[in-house]
């Protein structure tokens, strides 16, 4: 006969104001097998995990049942104060009578009734709870990281600096991301390669670090410590070891048609390229699309001119499998297609823009060398306006309905850029509210209105009519019910980010979830904000959700800090709540591999003796390694043969006898 | 002038209960961002503007949209309605209007006796047929 | 193939042009067009109120009339096919408004919004497709510059008209080209012309149809054609093109005199 322990916490007024706790205390006390109970304020105090600990051992308690908050939150507190007082703690059972009972009851009476049913029902469970040893493994000490721009480099950085390998792989020909096109970063101004190139330097530089460009991952398998992982290596048709990144072959190639992805279109590159001059790695890549080469099989000159003779053309793409204990995504974000915003003429007018092209255009390295003109006739603007929100905040079939939260300072970013080049140039900005919520960001904002006379207008465009050689804005001003007519010169939309368009694949493959709007979701919004619910894998940057460079910095240290956490373990302890098959009774139809999310159910043969015959029978078995203890196993068991240690089906009946009783 | 109107939003609230139900519009669903305004090709006709229109909605101002000439100057193109950032159809919104008028005796907008004196000889059927559901009741 | 075909009232009137020209060429195409019997006016405006279920009776009958000869059902007028198209969506859609409409018309069988509603327009470009059109032309407009104008109630609501882009729409400009003529683009071609406002408040429809043919003149139009009777009305009214410094007329006039079928 087992000897329960029953502790009820009032967790102040959270659960006793709507809980009778001395009817609970009163109810338990004479179930069979509870042979102590108690109630106290705090059970999670260090005088309530005492009052566990000291009656374990003055009682004898072979069971334990905590009545309190979620076990998400104190399961572990009480299993350690089990544990310190010599008991087995998962033979410690908590019941919910907080989340699940008292926040959401009114009804004292009926809350209390339902908070002995909950406490009785871990009774019954406790008593039938065996003890359980987790088990260990090893961890491989490499780090993943999948995308490389400035999230995904300075969490590459942080992880190798702390002595562990990193390979980051990235879809595009270099490292580098959205960050590599900007021109200057808000708040401070500063010029975007200045800061970026360092630190591209130092990833290609550094000997933890391998960056495996043009490629990306192709599966992954495994587990927390030990996931195995496919890697394409998309073919360059240049051997990498002997490119010298001279340009000799860019310069010289006669296919110039197809357009810059890194100039957002602007301008014009050739088939044989590096997206631009600081790229890392600084070796090109012969885009098989637009190449004379590859579609007509005549041309080869970049073969020719190439003084190492570093053009492949018969280059395949490779696979490279390698193991992981953990991964960071970093694989950031895009801006929206424009398309359904017709009112707008992004498609039909040249000149109107969006805020990255805006970047190109008066950046020094970009297509118009810094000066800034409209792309249709190459003339100094002298109005230009800019339109924020465009397919933020909307949640009408055509945009996104969160806050895109860059755009405000950008758009104040680029109107003072404007203002400082071109003084004589006019700057209208329309908003529906401006949101500079950061450090030093509401000043930045005002430096703009105050300072550089920027006309800010609350309101909304509703369209640009192209008249002349002018853009007839047709807006309003909210506030003074005024409707306004702006013949610009440009517009610049500020349009919506969303998710990489890939990101829901990314997300199935790695076992990760994302949101309604394809972000990668954390495994908690404030307190666990760069882990994903599937362990060993972190998040970092705009893969998560729209940010800004300071906090997807400051997300990448997060996300490299707890993948160094796991790195730094030689051994990590499994889950022992793991299913396991019972062999006599599974009648080897594999319903359960099927089921099973993790893979973690394979068939095996076994050798059984029948009416004195040796028979060779299939049967599932379970890898304890990569079970993840969901349960799905043992309700697509036809014969009942899978149990889930610590709740098997013997235990779940008791809890639902109890709460019948 | 200047005028203070004592905020309730509760002094009108069955009716701008009804008109969100004849128009089936969430009106709190509006962020004031004017893009209806901006778009809206009949604007000049409008004394008090579409956005205009929602907030005095919001804020249970009734009297101030029946009165308007806003409301009848609305040619339910839906230009708003198809550009509306929060899927609010303005459009709906000013039928429901209208329609708080004319659906009470003698609150007609449109004389008929007076209407075959408006016609000249190439207007449509479609305009009269039109004009008789959207003014008269 | 046959169709049914929808008129409506101002068809048999004040645009008997629209529909005599969109009949020849209809012939001249071998698309057999069937006029339904004893249709009913639709009511020219959509009653966008929920509660207002009679004034859309009239469209489920022809609705339903087609889907009983298991035809798709034509418009031609811009306002009917609006009013079809709607009425259409919301018997697919609206429970409530589909068990009202039923229990009161007692059809052998209720509608639930089966039928196909397409406009003419959609009739050249989805079914006979205008590269086939253009095969058909005998007399290819050659250097006509004309200016299509949409007007609104083709375009929006676009989940439910599903008729093209309603910002930048091209079915249009595509069918003048396919016709020999140069289509011109001017961005106000998707912009009210008053409608109805005509009747009520003739000072707010004067400065909306004056900013389009503005803009078409502009880009260098010398005609505009459309798809709906009042917004031709309401152009031709405006005082620039009482000055005759554009004309007006229905699209299918062109067809017609593209495909040599306009004196038959």
């Amino acid at each position: 006969m087992q000897r329960v322990g029953v502790f009820i916490c009032w967790c102040g007024t959270n659960i006793s104001s709507t809980v009778n706790i001395d009817e609970v205390v009163a109810a338990v006390k004479n179930m069979p097998g509870v042979v102590y109970s108690k109630d106290y304020q705090y059970m999670c105090s260090e005088v309530g995990q005492n009052l566990v600990k000291d009656a374990i051992k003055e009682h004898n308690l072979t069971r334990v049942v905590v009545a309190a908050c979620s076990p998400r939150m104190h399961e572990s507190t009480f299993r350690k104060a089990a544990k310190a007082a010599g008991l087995n703690p998962y033979l410690l059972e908590i019941a919910n009578i907080r989340e699940h009972c008292s926040w959401v009851h009114k009804d004292k009476k009926a809350a209390t009734q339902k908070a002995i049913s909950l406490t009785k029902a871990a009774v019954a469970k406790a008593i039938l709870n065996q003890p359980l040893i987790p088990g260990e493994v090893g961890v491989e000490q490499r780090a993943l990281v999948i995308g490389g721009g400035i999230a995904g480099i300075q969490t590459a950085l942080d992880i190798a600096d702390a002595g562990y390998e990193v390979d980051l792989v990235e879809k595009t020909p270099s490292i580098g991301g959205k960050m590599a096109q900007l021109d200057k970063t808000f708040p401070t101004l500063d010029c975007s390669a200045c800061i970026l190139t360092p630190k591209m330097v130092d990833a290609s530089m550094h000997d933890k670090i391998n960056i495996y460009s043009y490629s990306e991952v192709e599966e992954v398998n495994g587990f927390v410590g030990n996931f195995e992982v496919v890697i394409k290596q998309k073919a360059r048709s240049i051997d990498m070891e002997k490119c010298t990144g001279c340009g000799i072959c860019l310069a010289k190639c006669p296919a110039k048609t197809a357009l810059s992805e890194f100039e957002e279109g602007l301008s014009k590159r050739a088939a044989i390229y590096t997206p631009f001059p600081q790229a890392v790695p600084n070796v090109p890549v012969i885009d098989r699309e637009t190449c004379t080469k590859f579609r007509t099989g005549k041309c080869g000159v970049c073969a020719k001119v190439c003084p190492t003779g570093a053009i492949d053309y018969e280059q395949k793409d490779e696979r490279l499998n390698q193991k992981y204990g953990a991964i960071i995504v970093t694989t950031g974000y895009d801006l929206i297609n424009l398309d359904s915003f017709g009112e707008y003429q992004y498609a039909d007018h040249p000149d109107v823009i969006t805020g990255l092209e805006f970047e190109r255009l008066v950046n020094a390295a970009g297509p118009t060398a810094g000066k800034l003109v409209r792309p249709s006739d190459k003339k100094k603007p002298k109005k230009v306006v800019f339109i924020q929100c465009v397919g933020s905040r909307d949640k009408s079939e055509r945009g996104k309905s969160y806050c895109s939260k860059i755009c405000c300072m950008y758009t104040a970013k680029h109107a003072m850029l404007l203002r400082d080049k071109y003084p004589d140039c006019e700057a209208y900005v329309f908003y529906i509210d401006v949101r500079t919520a950061g450090k030093g960001f509401e000043e930045f904002q005002r430096r703009a209105v105050e300072n550089y006379g920027v006309n800010y207008i609350k309101g909304m465009v509703g369209k640009i009519f192209p008249t002349g050689d002018k853009l007839k804005v047709n807006g309003v001003d909210a506030l003074s019910g005024e409707v306004l007519e702006i013949d610009a010169d440009m517009v610049v939309l500020a349009s919506a980010t969303q998710a990489k368009p890939g990101a829901s694949d990314v997300g199935r493959m790695l076992s990760i979830s994302t949101d309604r709007d394809n972000f990668f979701t954390e495994a908690h919004p404030k307190l666990r904000p760069v882990e994903t619910h599937c362990a060993g894998i972190y998040l970092a940057g705009a893969c998560q959700g729209p940010k800004d460079i300071p906090e997807t910095v400051a997300q990448a240290s997060a996300a490299a800090a707890k993948a160094i956490g796991i790195l730094s373990k030689s051994k990590l302890v499994n889950n022992p709540c793991v299913s396991q098959v019972d062999e006599s009774v599974c009648s080897g139809c594999l319903a359960c591999t099927k089921m099973c999310p993790y893979e973690a159910i394979t068939e095996k043969m076994v050798e059984q003796k029948v009416h004195g015959k040796i028979r060779r029978r299939r049967v599932a078995e379970v890898n304890a390694a990569l079970c993840q203890g969901c349960g799905g196993c043992t309700v697509t068991c036809r014969p009942g043969a899978i149990d889930l240690k610590g709740f098997s089906n013997k235990q779940i009946l008791a809890e639902v006898d109890a709460i019948c009783q | 002038m200047v005028s203070r109107e004592k905020i309730t939003p509760d002094m009108a609230k069955k009716e701008v209960v009804r008109i969100c139900e004849i128009s089936d519009e969430n009106i709190v669903d509006c962020m004031q961002c004017g893009k209806c305004t901006a778009g809206c090709p009949a604007v000049h006709g409008m004394d008090i503007l579409p956005h205009q229109v929602i907030r005095l909605l919001q804020l249970g101002q009734i009297d101030q949209l029946l009165q308007s000439e806003a409301i009848w100057s609305c040619a339910a193109c839906f230009t708003c309605a198809s550009r509306c950032p929060r899927a609010v159809d303005i459009s709906k919104i000013m039928e429901a209007l209208r329609l708080t008028l004319v659906r009470v005796k003698g609150n007609n907008r449109l004389d008929i006796e007076k209407v075959p004196k408006l016609l000249d000889k190439n207007i449509p059927q479609q305009a009269i047929v039109s004009g008789f559901r959207k003014y008269v009741k | 193939m046959n169709y049914s075909y929808y008129p409506g009232c101002t068809l048999k009137t004040k645009a008997q042009n629209l529909e005599k020209f969109a009949l020849h060429s209809a012939q001249a195409l071998g698309v057999n067009l069937v006029e339904q019997e004893e249709w009913q006016c639709c009511g020219a405006v959509y009653p966008l109120s929920t509660d207002e279920i009679a004034t859309k009776l009239a469209s489920v009958r022809s609705l339903a009339a087609a889907r009983d000869k298991g035809e798709s059902l034509v418009t031609l007028c811009a306002a009917c096919h609006q009013l079809m198209k709607r009425v259409n969506h919301d018997m697919q859609t609206k429970e409530d408004m589909r068990e009202k409409v039923n229990n009161y018309l007692q059809l052998d069988d209720n509608y639930q919004g089966e039928s196909k509603v397409i406009h003419y327009l959609e009739l050249l470009r989805d079914e006979i497709g205008f590269e086939t059109l253009a095969q058909k032309v005998k007399v290819p407009l050659k250097g006509r510059k004309v200016a299509a104008y949409y007007g609104c109630l083709l375009l929006r609501p676009k989940e439910i008209m599903n008729f093209d882009d309603p910002e930048r729409p091209t079915v249009l400009e595509d069918f003048l080209e396919s016709l020999g003529a140069s289509a011109i683009h001017y961005p106000y071609k998707t912009e009210c012309c008053g409608g109805y406002l005509s009747v009520d408040k003739e000072e707010v429809v004067e400065q909306m149809v004056d900013n389009i043919i503005r803009s078409a003149l502009e880009q260098g139009a010398e005609e505009i054609v459309t798809a709906c009777p009042l917004c031709k009305y309401n152009l031709e009214n405006s005082r620039l093109c009482s000055k005759g410094e554009i004309s007006i007329s229905y699209f299918t006039e062109l067809l017609a005199e593209a495909l040599d079928v306009k004196e038959a």
